[in-house]
């Protein structure tokens, strides 16, 4: 398997702070499934934040799809992100816009035109079970409606990887794994998934799934009755 | 936003169309004083005095530089004095020199209102020339001074709104820093974010810009005609001809293009902060 994400020796620092990520060094398989786990400030949502690109390292170096992005000029960072899906822990749907213009958004940003938008949009409000709430704005919605077009909106556009942070915290436990089915049948399209989350049950769900330990910044290998594969030799090659 | 730019373009453009209403009168007042004298005739005897005006009228004509020799009509002048020194004045022995109101062929005019006033006064000592431009030029200045006033008012509120323009882009795009934060993380470039941002400016600047410009269309046309309803000759060359109009429909035209562009500007620096 190919490599889609390889950081070497990774270290993010917030100001003169200390750091809040040190020497991460990992790789991802192209169409691997991956669950990030650690305590609370652990530092998962800065890995994440350094893997969907909206933070650049304070040193190390992080390639996506072959290419070193920490060095890559600003201009073409929107073509790596379209390629990226991300379900934000706080959703950050656009609360003027509908459910069916947020899960479109991905689209419009791509420049689909608007003929071909309404497909795959309605599709996808079908399978999130949102079929009759395209119209709705988020604040209407509850907590777990909202996460489900959080996570529409993320996959939408096929995207290569699928980067979610704590993609159930805000579900139930049927939903959960309702959402982790979708997660798995995505992955059997080829997207590589990588789910930051505390939730022991979810991570047993995913039975070919491999993880990833945060300890204070640093990766670290699990003790207990997770599997865990160490991440870096999962890669050949 | 709309209002303060309807306000805003509703001052701009009655700036714009006193300094050109202003400017034209300037013209007009220029090309009617060139060449124009009024030649008093100052005769206590009346009977004198029509035979020297008399005189005086048919040795203008003969002059190849004089293009026309109007007389005014004593009754004329009687009315004109009327308001100013009452009845009596005009009926009893105040004696008003006879007016002659002259137009000199175009050019040198300085010149040619020397030549006619050596002949007159070869023709007798108590015959006077004035020249209008000598006696209303100072008015002619007065006027165009305020016109460049009104110009200056007019780029002055043409700043103004720039700067309201990047003060809402700025607020805009401050509010709105989640929604282009996830458009961002999208993959959406600055040039697709900053399009919705300068639309969104353009819209609201097009409303306001349309409303503020109609309200002082209305106040122009009213205004032009109460300055028509004066019968000023002085008051009547305020008016706006054609190309006037044409560079008062071009404010709104202007000031949706340089909202837009004020908008792209101020978004896309703000977006090059950002990674």
């Amino acid at each position: 398997m190919t490599a889609i994400v390889q950081f070497e020796n990774v270290g993010l620092r917030y100001g003169l702070d200390s750091e809040t990520l040190s020497d991460v060094s990992f790789s991802l398989a192209s169409g691997g499934f991956y669950f990030l786990t650690g305590a609370s400030g652990a530092g998962k949502t800065s890995l994440l934040k350094l893997l969907y690109l909206a933070q650049r390292p304070s040193r190390g170096v992080i390639r996506l799809f072959g290419e070193d992005v920490v060095t890559l000029p600003r201009k073409r960072l929107p073509g790596f992100r379209r390629r990226i899906g991300v379900v934000f822990q706080d959703f950050r749907l656009v609360p003027h816009l509908s459910v069916y213009d947020n899960i479109a958004l991905p689209l419009r940003v791509a420049g689909m035109v608007e003929a071909e938008i309404d497909a795959p949009v309605s599709e996808m409000l079908s399978w999130v079970g949102l079929g009759d709430r395209g119209q709705a704005r988020p604040a209407t919605l509850s907590g777990g409606e909202q996460q489900r077009v959080a996570i529409a909106r993320a996959v939408i556009g096929r995207p290569e990887i699928l980067v979610a942070d704590e993609p159930t915290g805000n579900v139930d436990s049927d939903m959960a794994r309702r959402l982790m089915t979708l997660f798995e049948a995505l992955n059997r399209l080829g997207t590589t998934i990588v789910v930051a989350t505390h939730d022991l049950p979810l991570i047993a769900q995913v039975s070919a799934a491999q993880m990833m330990k945060l300890d204070k910044g640093r990766l670290s290998d699990p003790t207990g009755s997770l599997r865990y594969p160490p991440a870096r030799p999962q890669v050949k090659g | 936003m709309p209002w303060i730019i309807a306000i805003m373009m509703f001052l701009t453009v009655l700036s714009a169309a006193a300094g050109l209403g202003l400017g034209a009168a300037v013209k007009a007042m220029g090309a009617d004083l060139a060449g124009r004298a009024t030649v008093q005739i100052v005769e206590a005897n009346p009977e004198r005095r029509d035979r020297l005006s008399a005189r005086v009228a048919q040795a203008l004509r003969g002059e190849a530089i004089v293009r026309a020799v109007h007389p005014v009509a004593a009754a004329a002048l009687a009315d004109q004095i009327r308001p100013w020194l009452g009845q009596d004045a005009v009926d009893g022995d105040l004696p008003i020199p006879a007016l002659i109101d002259i137009e000199l062929t175009p050019g040198q005019t300085d010149a040619k209102v020397g030549r006619v006033r050596h002949m007159l006064h070869i023709l007798s000592p108590q015959v006077r020339i004035e020249a209008h431009a000598a006696f209303l030029a100072p008015l002619a200045g007065l006027l165009s001074t305020l016109g460049w006033l009104a110009a200056g008012i007019v780029l002055l509120m043409t700043l103004a709104t720039g700067a309201v323009v990047v003060l809402a882009a700025r607020a805009a795009h401050d509010s709105h820093r989640g929604t282009i934060d996830v458009l961002h993380l999208m993959g959406a470039t600055d040039v697709q974010i900053a399009r919705l941002f300068q639309r969104r400016i353009g819209l609201d600047v097009l409303f306001g810009g349309a409303l503020g410009f109609a309200t002082a269309l209305l106040v122009l046309i009213l205004l032009g005609t109460r300055l028509m309803a004066t019968g000023s000759e002085l008051l009547g060359a305020i008016n706006l001809p054609l190309t006037s109009w044409a560079l008062l429909a071009a404010l709104p035209v202007g000031c949706v293009i340089l909202a837009t562009v004020a908008a792209r500007w101020t978004v896309l620096r703000s977006l090059g902060r950002l990674l």
